[in-house]
C-alpha cells in the first residue's frame, strides 16, 4: 500500500551513524555505548525476523487493539466551517493512547534479548501507563522514572502505573518533569547493564531509538493512509499531530513523506505563548546541541545549559526534539508550528463537547491549530489529525486551569 | 612533550602512582574554587581534574549533580572555566590540567575556539563524558591541531573486541571508569582492577587513571598501584558541601579542610 522507497525517498534515514541529515548519532558515555548497539542489533535482527514481526502483528491486533478507527468528525468540520476533519483515533488503544505501539514492539524486543528488568520514563505518565501495562502482561518488572511535578499533575496515571505493578520513583533533580526522568533513567540504566533494558518512550535519544520508535509508531500512518484511501479515495491535504518528543507526529508523518502532496504540520507546545519564553516548542525557539544521546534543536540558553520547557501538557513538556523532526523541519518538509496552553484547553472543550472525545491534552494542541487551519481551507478539501490520547487523565488538571473544584 | 606525559614519565621515575583530584568550577563560587584549585599542587595533586558544570549530568551521581548545580548558581560560563585554568597558570606551568564535561556547552561555545581557547588558557586535556569514539572526529580534528590530550573513557562494559577501537586516536591517559554506574556511587574491589587493568594494558601503553568510585586513602592507593593513576571526586565535593553554610557559602577554612583530605590521599599515594 505504501509508495516503494526510491533512491530520493525521505524514507531512507538514518544512515549507519544514526544520522538523519545532522542530526541524530550515538552522544552516550562509554558504559552505555556497548548497550546501544547491542539493541541496535537486535533490533536490525528482529526487523528481518518474520516471526517477530507475526508476534507483534498478534498483540497489537488482538491486545492493543489495531487497527485504530479512521473518524470522519462532522460536527466539528461543521462547527469551523472549512476542510473536512478526520481524526485517527490512536487514543482507542489499549492504555489510551499512541504510546502502546511502541511499548509493545520494544517489550517484545527486550524479550527477545533475554532483559529481565524494564525501566522508562514518562512525562504525562501515558507512556509509562503502556510501559507498566506490557510489563504487567509478560511479568517483568518495571521501574519507571516521573519528575516529581509531573507525579502531582498526573496522579491517576501515577496509581494506574502502582496498579500495574510498577515501581513510580519521582525525579526531584531540575525541574522534576520529562527531560529530568530520563536522565535519572539513563542513570539507572548505566549502573545495571546486565538484566536491563531501557523503554525509551519517543523518538529521541541515542540511535537506535529514534529510527526504532519512529518505525514502532508507523502503524498509525500507514493505517491511515489504507483508511484514507477507503473513506475518500485519496490522500489528505494536511496531516496534524503534535508534538513532545515528537512519537505519535513521526508515526503519522512518515509513510506521507514522500506524498508531496500532502502538508505536514507538527505543533508544538507554545506554552504561555513563545514570546514570553515559558514554552517547550524547541524548533520554533530553540537551537541545535546535544542532549540525552541525540543532536538536535534544543532550549537553551547562550552557554550551552538546557533550559526548562513549559506546558500545561506534561507529554510535551520536554526541551528537545526528535532529531528526525530537527532534519525535516530543516528541509521544510514538515511545517513546525505551535499552540499555546489557552488554545489547547479551549481546543480540549470544543473536541469534547462536538465529538463527545475527551481528547489528552497532547493532541488538543494540535487540534488547536486544526482549529485555525481548517476554515483556511476548502470545504472539498481533507485534514487528517492524530487523536493520540484520552483525556480521563487530564480532567483534573483541566477542572483546576478552569477554576472548577472537584 | 605535554604536560601530562611529562608528568606521568616523572612519576614513572619516581616509581608511584598519581593522584588527581577533581573540583566543580565555581562550586560554590568562583573565589573558593579558585584558592582550591591554587592549592591542589602543594597539597599533592599530581594532575587536576575540573569538572565543567552542566544542567544534565547524566554519567553523575547526585553529589557532583549538586555541585555543578552550585557553579551554575554562581554564574560559571564555559569562558570562565578556560579563566580559572589561565589564572592558575600564572603560578603554576607544571601541574596538568584536565577538563572534564558534556558536550553541549562545547558545541555551543564552538568546538574550533573551545579547543584553542582551552589550549591558549593551559588546558592539557579534555575529558568528554557524552563523546564516544563514535562521535569523536566531531571534536579530533580541533583537540589534536591545539596539542590537547583527548581522554578516552573506558568502562567495564567495554569488552575486549571493542577497546582498541575506543582508544584508537586517544592520548594523554586512559580514563578507566571502574563501575558500571554514576559517579559516587559504588566501589570497584581490588580483584576487579587487577582483572580491568591488564586488560586495557594489554592494548594501549598510555597510562591509566581509575575514577568513579574511588573515595579513601586506601582506595587510592590501592587505585594509583594496581593502574598509574587514581581520581578522587565526589569524596571531595561531599567534604566541601558539609562547609558549606545554610546560605550555601564556604566557612572560613572550607578550602582547607578540603586540602587537607587531598594530603591525606596523596601520602597513601606516596606509600
Amino acid at each position: 500500500m505504501n509508495t516503494p522507497i526510491g533512491v530520493n525517498s525521505l524514507r531512507t534515514g538514518p544512515n549507519d551513524r544514526g544520522r538523519f541529515g545532522d542530526y541524530g548519532g550515538r552522544f552516550v558515555a562509554e558504559t552505555l555505548m556497548p548497550l546501544i548497539l547491542e539493541v541496535e542489533r537486535a533490533y536490525t535482527a528482529a526487523k528481518a525476523d518474520a516471526a517477530f514481526d507475526a508476534e507483534l502483528r498478534h498483540y497489537m491486533t488482538h491486545y492493543v487493539g489495531r487497527p485504530s478507527p479512521l473518524w470522519h468528525a462532522e460536527r466539528l468540520t461543521r462547527h469551523l466551517g472549512g476542510a473536512k476533519i478526520y481524526f485517527k483515533r490512536d487514543e482507542l488503544n489499549h492504555t489510551g493512547s499512541h504510546k502502546a505501539n511502541n511499548c509493545m514492539g520494544q517489550i517484545l524486543l527486550a524479550r527477545r534479548m533475554g532483559k529481565t528488568r524494564i525501566i522508562a520514563e514518562t512525562g504525562a505518565g501515558q507512556h509509562g501507563v503502556a510501559t507498566a501495562t506490557m510489563c504487567a502482561l509478560f511479568g517483568l518488572p518495571c521501574t519507571v522514572y516521573m519528575g516529581a511535578v509531573d507525579v502531582e499533575r498526573q496522579a491517576p496515571n501515577v496509581f494506574r502505573m502502582k496498579l500495574l505493578g510498577a515501581e513510580v520513583k519521582p525525579v526531584t533533580s531540575g525541574a522534576g518533569t520529562l527531560k529530568d526522568a530520563m536522565n535519572e533513567a539513563m542513570r539507572d540504566w548505566v549502573a545495571n547493564v546486565a538484566d536491563t533494558y531501557y523503554l525509551i518512550g519517543t523518538v529521541a535519544g541515542p540511535h537506535p531509538y529514534p529510527m526504532m520508535v519512529r518505525d514502532f509508531q508507523s502503524v498509525i500512518g500507514e493505517e491511515a493512509k489504507v483508511q484514507m484511501q477507503e473513506a475518500e479515495g485519496r490522500l489528505p491535504d494536511a496531516a496534524v499531530a503534535c508534538i513532545g518528543g515528537g512519537s505519535n507526529a513521526m508515526g503519522l508523518f512518515h509513510p506521507f513523506l514522500d506524498d508531496a502532496s500532502v502538508r505536514l504540520i507538527g505543533v508544538e507546545a507554545g506554552g504561555h505563548g513563545i514570546e514570553t519564553g515559558e514554552h517547550a516548542a524547541s524548533l520554533t525557539g530553540g537551537r541545535p546541541g546535544v542532549l540525552h544521546g541525540n543532536r538536535t534543536y534544543l532550549l537553551q540558553d547562550d552557554d550551552g545549559q538546557i533550559l526548562e520547557a513549559h506546558s500545561i501538557s506534561a507529554g510535551l513538556d520536554y526541551p528537545g526534539i526528535g532529531p528526525e523532526h530537527a532534519w525535516l523541519h530543516d528541509i521544510k518538509r514538515v511545517e513546525y508550528v505551535s499552540a499555546t496552553d489557552q488554545e489547547a484547553l479551549a481546543a480540549f472543550q470544543l473536541c469534547t463537547r462536538t465529538e463527545g472525545i475527551i481528547p489528552a491534552l497532547e493532541p488538543a494542541h494540535a487540534l488547536a491549530y486544526v482549529t485555525r487551519l481548517a476554515p483556511t481551507m476548502k470545504p472539498d478539501q481533507i485534514i487528517l489529525m492524530n487523536l493520540c490520547g484520552r483525556g480521563d487523565k487530564d480532567i483534573f488538571a483541566v477542572a483546576q486551569h478552569l477554576g472548577v473544584k472537584l | 612533550m605535554s604536560r601530562i606525559a611529562a608528568r606521568f614519565a616523572e612519576l614513572k621515575r619516581q616509581a608511584r602512582g598519581a593522584l588527581i583530584p577533581f573540583l566543580e568550577a565555581w562550586d560554590p563560587d568562583e573565589a573558593t574554587s579558585m584558592a582550591l584549585l591554587r592549592g591542589m599542587p602543594e597539597a599533592g595533586a599530581d594532575l587536576i581534574e575540573i569538572g565543567m558544570p552542566f544542567t544534565d549530568p547524566m554519567a553523575d551521581g547526585p553529589i557532583i549533580q549538586a555541585a555543578g548545580k552550585r557553579g551554575l548558581a554562581a554564574g560559571v560560563k564555559v569562558a570562565k572555566v578556560l579563566e580559572m585554568v589561565r589564572d592558575f597558570r600564572t603560578t603554576d606551568a607544571a601541574t596538568p590540567v584536565v577538563l572534564m564535561g558534556y558536550l553541549n556547552p562545547i558545541l555551543s561555545y564552538g568546538t574550533e575556539r573551545f579547543c584553542k581557547d582551552a589550549a591558549e588558557a593551559g588546558v592539557d586535556g579534555l575529558i568528554i563524558v557524552d563523546l564516544p569514539t563514535e562521535e569523536a572526529d566531531l571534536l579530533l580534528p580541533y583537540s589534536s591541531a591545539n596539542g590537547l590530550d583527548f581522554i578516552r573513557l573506558i568502562a567495564p562494559t567495554t569488552d575486549n573486541e571493542r577497546l582498541p577501537h575506543v582508544l584508537n586516536g586517544s592520548s594523554g591517559f586512559v580514563y578507566y571508569v571502574s563501575i558500571a554506574g554514576i559517579t559516587g556511587t559504588r566501589t570497584a574491589t581490588a580483584e576487579q582492577l587487577e582483572v580491568a587493568i591488564p586488560r586495557i594494558r594489554r592494548v594501549t601503553d598510555l597510562p591509566i587513571a581509575i575514577g568513579f568510585g574511588v573515595r579513601t586513602p586506601d582506595q587510592a592507593a590501592t587505585a594509583a598501584k594496581i593502574a598509574d593513576a587514581a581520581v578522587v571526586a565526589s569524596a571531595l565535593i561531599e567534604t566541601l558541601a558539609t562547609q558549606l553554610d545554610a546560605d550555601g557559602k564556604a566557612r572560613p577554612g572550607a578550602v582547607e579542610v578540603v586540602l587537607d583530605q587531598i594530603r591525606a590521599l596523596a601520602a597513601a599515594v606516596r606509600k
